[in-house]
């Protein structure tokens, strides 16, 4: 292992935090080293510590609330555990790099991001200024940004997230890093734009002979693109080597768990077409959502957006509809104006009654009838209710004659058939992880017994292993009550497995719409064909 | 004594009781908070500690609640049919002799009570009789301090209360409804705040008669406002969040979605101000006080106290008990305003 090749050593590193619990041991022990040249990747869900060992690396953490306890970081031969402030700051940068998550939060808004590309240059190799940005148009155009000289005064806002990932890039490689850190590079970008980022990095790997640190959740990436990987859980490495021996004969049980997770497809064959013959539940007729900006003196419409235009769709009762786009192509709206929760024209039609004029009081009593299950299960249940008050919310407005004991009554079943305990009654969501938040959110609507639920995102937000089991539930729901479900998603592995029929969103217009297998196995459309190799890796060459 | 609790007990609280565990990991904001609640508490008996009468007393077998009656002089064996002065010597003799007795408060003069008894010239220096001295009329100072004190920080609660609730249903509705609502609201305000605030209380105090409800209601009349921007901030970013939006496709009405989703949420800026608000109305108290804008004469205060200090510039036992008893208040508040900050901040676990 410690031959002259090997970049980074990390021997025994446990890291933990003060809390006010006490202090939290959130790595232990590990130990894993990375050859230069060579991508690495940290694979692991949510909590399982990757992301704080590759902030450890960098010393990112809060100095104050961190401990190291044991182990050491070796890098070029110096533990950057032991060395000064001064010193790491020499490093940071200059021979270890590192691109983040989120590039809308990541790059400064005050800055042009030609400044903020110039920053490391100036700071680690003393550069002019002039030095600098002849440099740094070169690194622009070395990511694939176009026309970069324009580019370079441009401030982040102008840019779409795909850009502003390769100017968070050429920022990294600036200085020519010997260690480039991706923590999660990809998630936060739509699926055609990530396989275009991650073919850059790869080219860009083998020019700069760099090393690369993968962190991701997404075994599929580790497959195509990493050499090594190690699977973390629980602040363990449970497993770790190459990647083609390892994904083809997994030895740790959690690894074998993480590579069964992938969904498949739970609808029985020939289903699909079965419920074409049921009644119409949900109707849309010419719908249009247009968000204009206004601007000048006489507040003109200088923009629209057109986040749906001109769409017709309807569901039939217990079928499931996959709504799939990228991010902006107006999947989201088109929900949301069905179930007049966003204002739109056009016509709706809701068990063969028009609810698009209805006024919002006229609607309310109607309002048990659909439901919502939305992405963020953080953000979707309020802090400061118990979860017999969320649960038991829309019961208090429906079923008013319920006397608190009916009530609590019903809760506790719903819960038991979410999957959850009866005796969660007093208990707050911050106690839950984000799969048993979904459920709980699950359950807020499943108890008024809704003909339709508006399912957005439901799980993107949940990792791998527990999003299988949320789809199971979904499904296992659906033929209970026999449900109606219009599924948003932009995860094409995740709509295969539960959608009978899938529209293909773009630009607020339907692209294509058909059976589920049709579409995966014979798309008409270009923009469809993009679509599923890029979110599948699977005919990348 | 350690206030950490193990993970899995501190996972079962809910926000708010997280949020007081962090208050109580504060040493200092809590003490601060525990002196300044017993200060107010005793202060509220202030009658039965500071009193120019007896609590009870046994003259010739009987008992004498002067607290709840008035008696006569001649009750006693005095000469006048008047109301007792029971710091009169001659009958202060009279009802502790043989057989008798009477117990007094530990601080024998009310606010108003004027010693006339006393051996120096008014205002008079701190002496066994007067234990902080008297004032210019011969007031006692302790009593007026204990009483003031009351008077202040009462003033102060109600005046923000009210403050807290006409901000919270302003900046709420603002918030809320957005849009033309929000618009008008906020130039109303805008318009309202820049009222000359001092101006119209000179004003009305040479209308009405001063009294502390007439200046509870001109203070809450601006009072308000710097608070209702922050509930508005609080509510624009909470009505865009997933669980306002899940709340109303349940069809919870807006006055559910505002009161039972949004406000509980909003109410850290509004705590945290909490008692910076009371430290603030206790000094615009003072010093209107101070001023002559104030409550009559008469009336227990802090500032006119001060404003006696002042006047008189050698007696330095007016201005430097006066000044110790708003500072000391200011700073147990503005501890107890740490705390809780810290304790809202969400980030410390």
């Amino acid at each position: 292992m410690n031959d002259n090749n090997t970049i980074l050593e990390i021997n025994d590193l446990s890291v933990n935090f003060d809390t006010l619990a006490g202090s939290v041991n959130v790595v232990r022990d590990i130990n894993f080293s990375v050859n230069s040249g060579e991508t690495m990747a940290l694979v692991g869900e949510s909590g399982s510590g990757k992301s704080v060992t590759a902030m450890s690396i960098l010393r990112l953490h809060d100095e104050e609330k961190v401990n190291y306890s044991t182990g050491s970081i070796f890098f070029k031969g110096q533990n950057l555990l032991g060395i000064d402030e001064s010193q790491i700051k020499q490093v940071r940068g200059s021979d270890i790099s590192m691109i983040f998550q989120e590039p809308m939060t990541s790059l400064n808004p005050t800055f042009t991001v030609g400044d903020q590309i110039m920053e490391p240059l100036r700071i680690h190799k003393g550069m002019s200024k002039s030095a600098a940005k002849k440099r740094a148009i070169e690194l622009m155009e070395l990511t694939g940004i176009p026309d970069p000289q324009n580019r370079f005064d441009a401030y982040p806002h102008l840019l779409s997230g795909g850009q502003r990932q390769r100017m968070m890039i050429s920022m990294a490689l600036a200085c020519d890093p010997k260690l480039l850190i991706a923590d999660e590079p990809t998630t936060a970008l739509d699926v055609t734009v990530q396989l275009q980022i991650l073919l850059l990095l790869e080219k860009l790997q083998k020019e700069f002979s760099m090393a690369v640190l993968m962190i991701t959740h997404d075994l599929n990436l580790v497959k195509r693109f990493a050499d090594q990987v190690c699977v973390m859980q629980e602040g363990n490495i449970v497993e770790q080597g190459d990647v083609g021996p390892l994904f083809e004969q997994p030895q740790h049980p959690y690894t074998i768990k993480l590579l069964n997770s992938e969904p498949a497809r739970i609808i029985p064959q020939g289903e699909s077409q079965a419920v074409q013959q049921h009644d119409e539940l949900l109707r849309g007729q010419d719908l249009k959502c247009y968000f204009s900006t206004k601007s000048g003196l006489f507040r003109r419409t200088t923009s629209t957006v057109k986040a749906v235009d001109d769409i017709n769709l309807f569901l039939k009762e217990g079928e499931t509809l996959g709504i799939v786009g990228e991010s902006g192509s107006g999947k989201s709206t088109l929900g949301r104006c069905l179930l007049r929760l966003e204002n739109c024209s056009g016509d709706i039609y809701f068990n063969e009654q028009q609810i698009d004029q209805l006024k919002h009081s006229a609607l309310r009593p109607l309002r048990k009838e659909f439901q919502v299950v939305f992405q963020d299960p953080y953000s979707s249940l309020s802090p400061r209710m118990t979860i017999e008050q969320i649960v038991g919310e829309g019961l208090q407005i429906h079923f008013p004659e319920l006397g608190k004991a009916q009530r609590r009554e019903k809760i506790q079943k719903v819960l038991l058939e979410v999957g959850l305990e009866d005796d969660i009654l007093w208990r707050y969501p911050h106690e839950f992880s984000g799969g048993q938040r979904q459920r709980i959110a699950i359950a807020r609507v499943v108890i008024l017994e809704p003909k339709l639920i508006l399912l957005d995102e439901p799980t993107s937000a949940l990792d791998v292993s527990v999003q299988k089991q949320v789809l199971a539930l979904l499904r296992e729901l659906q033929e209970r009550y026999k449900m109606s479900y219009l599924f948003i998603t932009h995860d094409l592995k995740v709509i295969e497995a539960v959608a009978h029929r899938i529209m293909v969103m773009k630009d607020g217009k339907i692209v294509e719409t058909g059976e589920t297998n049709e579409i995966f196995t014979e798309p008409k459309e270009t923009y469809t064909r993009n679509l599923l190799t890029a979110s599948l890796f699977k005919t990348v060459s | 004594m350690s206030h950490y609790l193990d993970k899995e007990q501190l996972l079962h609280l809910s926000p708010n009781k997280r949020a007081w565990m962090r208050f109580r990991n504060n040493r200092r904001g809590y003490y601060s908070l525990w002196i300044f609640s017993l200060l107010l508490f005793i202060s509220l008996f202030a009658e039965l500690i500071s009193n120019d009468q007896p609590l009870i007393i046994q003259f010739e077998q009987e008992y004498y609640f002067p607290l709840l009656n008035d008696y006569p002089e001649t009750t006693f064996g005095g000469d006048f049919v008047t109301k007792t002065d029971y710091n009169d010597p001659y009958i202060r003799e009279k009802i502790t002799a043989k057989g008798n007795w009477a117990i007094y408060p530990l601080n024998n003069y009310r606010y108003d009570s004027i010693n006339y008894f006393a051996e120096l010239p008014n205002p008079a220096r701190p002496s066994v009789q007067n234990l902080l001295g008297t004032d210019d009329r011969g007031r006692d100072v302790l009593a007026r301090l204990i009483y003031g004190f009351r008077l202040s920080v009462l003033f102060a609660l109600i005046l923000t209360a009210i403050g807290v609730v006409v901000g919270i249903i302003v900046g709420s509705i603002q918030g809320y409804f957005v849009g033309k609502v929000d618009l008008v609201t906020q130039r109303l305000i805008e318009i309202w705040g820049s009222m000359p605030e001092l101006y119209l209380l000179i004003i009305f105090a040479s209308i009405f008669k001063p009294s502390i409800s007439l200046l509870i209601v001109l203070l809450s009349l601006f009072g308000w406002m710097g608070l209702s921007d922050y509930v508005r901030a609080e509510f624009l970013r909470g009505r865009n969040l997933d669980y306002v939006l899940a709340a109303r496709s349940i069809g919870v009405p807006n006055i559910g979605i505002m009161f039972k989703h949004l406000l509980p949420n909003s109410m850290v800026p509004v705590l945290t101000f909490l008692p910076f608000r009371i430290s603030g109305a206790i000094l615009a108290l003072t010093s209107l006080d101070y001023l002559g804008l104030g409550v009559r004469p008469s009336t227990p205060s802090l500032g006119e106290l001060l404003s006696q200090g002042k006047e008189n510039i050698d007696a330095w036992w007016l201005s430097m008990t006066t000044f110790g008893v708003l500072v000391g208040t200011l700073v147990l508040l503005i501890f107890i305003g740490e705390a809780l900050r810290e304790a809202l901040d969400t980030r410390r676990g």
